[in-house]
């Protein structure tokens, strides 16, 4: 029988192992907080979060998430402990709402192990809040009662702690705030929405607001992009006819591509009604149709067997298919194995409680019996995953050397078939993600160009992820070798002049590494030497942000003064922080949060450890980053289940000459360019 | 062959030619509320949510509703969460769509519910139906008509489970109450 309780209502526990469940229709931060007979908190080790999950007694997830259970055993709370507070928390990072107010109320309850509900509570009424006490469990007569409590804090996490007389309120908050953004930042952007036919929900309706929102908990991290050049009209409040406003971060493909974002294209305050990525009304050219399966088998894979306007926007569709395909089937065997598990667990424990098993061979019998369910089911998902990975596999085997340039690894022939394009792509090969389940598919990590995030390399000796022997200055040297690579193919798959790379490495430590960049004749300045040189750089980029910032808000686009380089920009700094000061160091936090959106781009080879002599100051700077790593490195997360996949960096095969032939090519672009 | 149900009627059903279901589809329709007030904006509507749980030797373990719209196996998904209903002839409001031969092989049930998030009892919503359909034929193969069907908030309408080498289903109809599936799950474990 549940109990729906209503704020200050008590209830009492008839258990100890409980589990609380949280559903908030957006990702919200859940902890608890353990405290004495009066409620304080007697230090940072009494409270659960996602940075430090495990209490005794008590665990809470790792991420902010629409969903969450916590698993509470009252037994094994220390004796000390006369109050458990769970709290819910809004995440600070990213574009979610600020207040409880905006989202629909959370809904809170305690159920035993097998679900069934003890008590629920729904805490209505918060406003400006951003963090809440929701629940508390407290010790009463020797047993456990729960209350509802539903106090809210404007102040949020810092506000909420210090309440309970924490001394180290605010750290604990920021630490909190932090460890979640780092869950956050994990995670690879969401695919684009596939076609809406299959979603007949409606824009939300204000009695559920977000609660309802159709976005698995997974969808975090999608940022929608706004294109250089297109916000006159969003910003003075008109594009009506443009058909996406309801769909809101669901547009199919934030920041369309070429054509849309041509400086030449606003045109004031009139209402372009085609639209964005259709230029002509012709149908696309059919999608190759796979031949027919022979029966009894699965049909023979085609490169490009997706929707799409363009082959290249149908290949993009098919990667991310093929990544989301590889993903669930993971996610089914890795569940499959994980039940296989738990119940031999629970049969080899009946087999040591039960007395029969002590005579004779039972017990061995029974144990046998165990290992074979165990075997014959795992065996089961066993093959079902190979029959899966064989598909996928036959199906990477055939769109691999489809693919263009730009989703081409670097050994693939198309890139020896170079030719400077005509127009940008509509993505870029960050490198290969792979699980270890299915160690022989390589998926490609596709992002959506523009670049809506800035890059970080991360040379710090924790990221090698193998336990291989690499020291610092062995990594820092893959780390700028990654980043010259991943820059060479920015460069190589805009059109000529426009994407502009700029360097900073104060103190020439990259010389070697960035001999392919420099001494091809493709970076817009020689790369930037010392304290001047890094306070240039980053001057005139600041500069030209600002300035563009200004035309498109003032809704004069074309009002940008004459000799203004309108390409994209790209600012690769190697050796942070050295040669950094704070002015310097202000200026490149600028430039990472503003910067995307005008189009200017940071990739950081940087170590995080190195830098922390600036303290928080710069946490905010990494988060606003992608990771990448220049080894192998499970460190990124899918959008659809959360599996930790091993990125793989895109790096040219030793001894080819690809990189030196492509970068030629591409300089020697630039200069009949500019005449 | 369509069996309209009524409340607690338990049929097993097998395809009619012996073989066995691949893929089964849970359709959900019901009346949009009726606009009250001058300008119907105090329009009470009504909401109601379908919901599957997929269980693994009697342990719920994932579930797709109007939250998680796809499992993460990939097997079951859902079509996507309707707040207010349609006009109540008869089409398909919500859906959860389940590839059987895609469940993972430790999956042995999957219980389909219907609740009413917005607390209306079937009593208070027209035309509301929940059936079952072969999606490989598009053949009906369970009714239930869920309006005027008594005081409840929930029903847990069926489950699919394997039997040999394929699946069956079995329709259940024991009227429950509840918001979400979570508050039926007491009710689910008898039926399985």
């Amino acid at each position: 029988m549940t109990a729906e309780l209503t704020r200050g209502q008590n209830h009492p526990l008839p258990r100890a192992r409980l589990e609380i469940r949280v559903s908030a229709g957006t990702p919200v931060v859940a902890g608890a907080t353990l405290g004495d007979e009066n409620g304080t908190i007697h230090g940072v080790e009494w409270v659960a979060h996602p940075g430090a999950p495990v209490l005794p007694g008590l665990e809470v997830s790792r991420q902010a998430a629409a969903d969450h259970r916590l698993a509470v055993d009252l037994d094994a709370v220390p004796d000390a402990v006369h109050r458990v507070s769970v709290l819910l928390a809004l995440p600070v990072a990213g574009q979610g709402p600020a207040r409880f107010g905006a989202v629909a109320a959370p809904f809170t309850a305690v159920t035993g192990l097998d679900g069934e509900e003890v008590a629920s509570y729904t805490l209505t009424g918060l406003e400006s809040e951003s963090a809440v006490v929701a629940l508390e469990l407290y010790r009463r007569q020797g047993g456990w009662k729960v209350r509802a409590v539903g106090q809210g804090y404007a102040g949020g996490l810092a506000e909420l702690l210090a309440d309970q007389r924490l001394p180290e309120a605010h750290q604990l908050a920021g630490g909190i705030h932090e460890a979640v953004a780092r869950g956050l930042a994990r995670s690879v952007p969401a695919p684009p929405a596939r076609t809406a036919d299959g979603d007949r929900s409606r824009p939300a309706a204000p009695a559920h607001g977000p609660d309802h929102g159709t976005a698995p908990q997974g969808a975090i991290g999608r940022v929608p992009s706004a294109s250089p050049y297109d916000p006159p009209a969003a910003a003075s409040g008109a594009q009506p006819a443009d058909g996406q406003g309801e769909h809101g971060t669901q547009r199919p493909y934030p920041g369309g591509p070429a054509g849309a974002d041509r400086p030449s294209a606003p045109a004031g305050g009139a209402i372009d009604y085609s639209h964005p990525r259709r230029q002509s009304a012709a149908p696309p050219p059919p999608p190759p149709a796979a031949p027919p399966a022979e029966p009894g088998r699965p049909a023979r894979p085609v490169a490009g067997d997706a929707t799409g306007w363009s082959m290249e926007e149908r290949l993009y569709n098919q990667v991310w298919g093929m990544f989301e395909d590889l993903a669930r089937t993971t996610a089914a065997y890795r569940s499959a194995v994980d039940f296989a598990d738990s119940r031999r667990e629970k049969e080899l424990d009946q087999v040591l409680s039960d007395p029969r098993s002590r005579i004779g061979g039972q017990g061995d019998a029974a144990r046998e019996a165990a290992r074979e369910r165990y075997e014959q089911l795992v065996s089961r998902a066993g093959e079902v995953l190979d029959r899966d990975v064989a598909q996928l596999l036959a199906e990477a085997e055939v769109v691999e050397p489809a693919l263009p340039a730009a989703y081409a690894r670097w050994d693939n022939p198309v890139w020896h078939a170079y030719r400077v394009p005509m127009e940008i792509p509509m993505a870029l090969r960050l490198g290969d993600l792979h699980l270890p389940e299915a160690d022989r598919i390589r998926v490609p990590m596709l992002v959506r160009l523009p670049l809506e995030r800035g890059l970080w390399i991360d040379s710090g000796r924790s990221a090698s992820s193998d336990g291989a022997v690499t020291d610092s200055h062995e990594m820092r040297r893959l780390g700028l070798e990654t980043a010259v690579a991943h820059a060479a193919r920015l460069l190589a798959v805009y059109p000529a002049g426009e994407f502009t790379v700029h360097v900073i490495d104060p103190a020439g430590a990259g010389t070697q590494a960035l001999a392919p960049l420099a001494q091809g004749g493709v970076l817009a300045a020689p790369p930037a030497r010392g304290a001047a040189g890094t306070a240039d750089v980053l001057g005139r980029l600041t500069e030209r942000v600002d300035l563009v910032q200004m035309a498109l808000r003032g809704g004069a686009p074309d009002a940008l003064p004459p000799g203004l380089d309108t390409s994209q920009q790209l600012l690769i700094v190697n050796d942070f922080p050295h040669g950094f000061d704070d002015r310097a160091v202000n200026q490149l936090r600028y430039l990472a949060d503003e910067g995307p959106a005008v189009g200017v781009h940071l990739m950081m080879v940087a170590d995080r450890e190195e830098s922390a002599g600036y303290g928080p100051l710069l946490d905010p700077l990494w988060r606003s980053l992608l990771r990448l790593t220049p080894v192998p490195d499970d460190h990124l997360a899918d959008p659809w289940v959360g599996h930790a996949w091993t990125y793989e960096p895109p790096l040219v095969p030793p001894g080819s000459q690809v990189l030196q032939q492509v970068l030629a090519q591409v300089a020697a672009a630039r200069i009949s360019w500019r005449r | 062959m369509t069996v309209n149900m009524t409340k607690g009627q338990a049929i097993s059903l097998q395809k009619n030619d012996g073989g066995s279901l691949t893929s089964v589809r849970m359709g959900l329709g019901w009346q949009a509320a009726p606009r009250r007030g001058l300008f119907g904006s105090r329009t009470r509507e009504i909401d109601l949510d379908a919901s599957a749980v997929l269980f693994a030797d009697k342990q719920p373990v994932d579930v797709v509703f109007f939250r998680h719209l796809v499992s993460d196996d990939g097997s079951v998904r859902h079509t996507g969460d309707n707040l207010v209903g349609g006009v109540g002839q008869g089409g398909d409001d919500e859906a959860i769509l389940v590839d059987l031969q895609r469940v993972p092989v430790h999956i042995d049930q999957i219980v389909f519910t219907v609740n009413s998030f917005t607390g209306q009892t079937f009593q208070e919503v027209q035309n509301a139906f929940c059936r079952l359909v072969d999606e490989t034929n598009g053949q009906e193969l369970a009714r239930y008509t869920l309006a005027g069907g008594g005081a409840f908030t929930a029903q847990i309408m069926a489950k699919v489970h394997r039997v040999g080498q394929g699946w069956s289903m079995t329709a259940i109809g024991t009227p429950a109450n509840g918001r979400t599936f979570q508050d039926l799950m007491p009710a689910i474990l008898p039926v399985l």
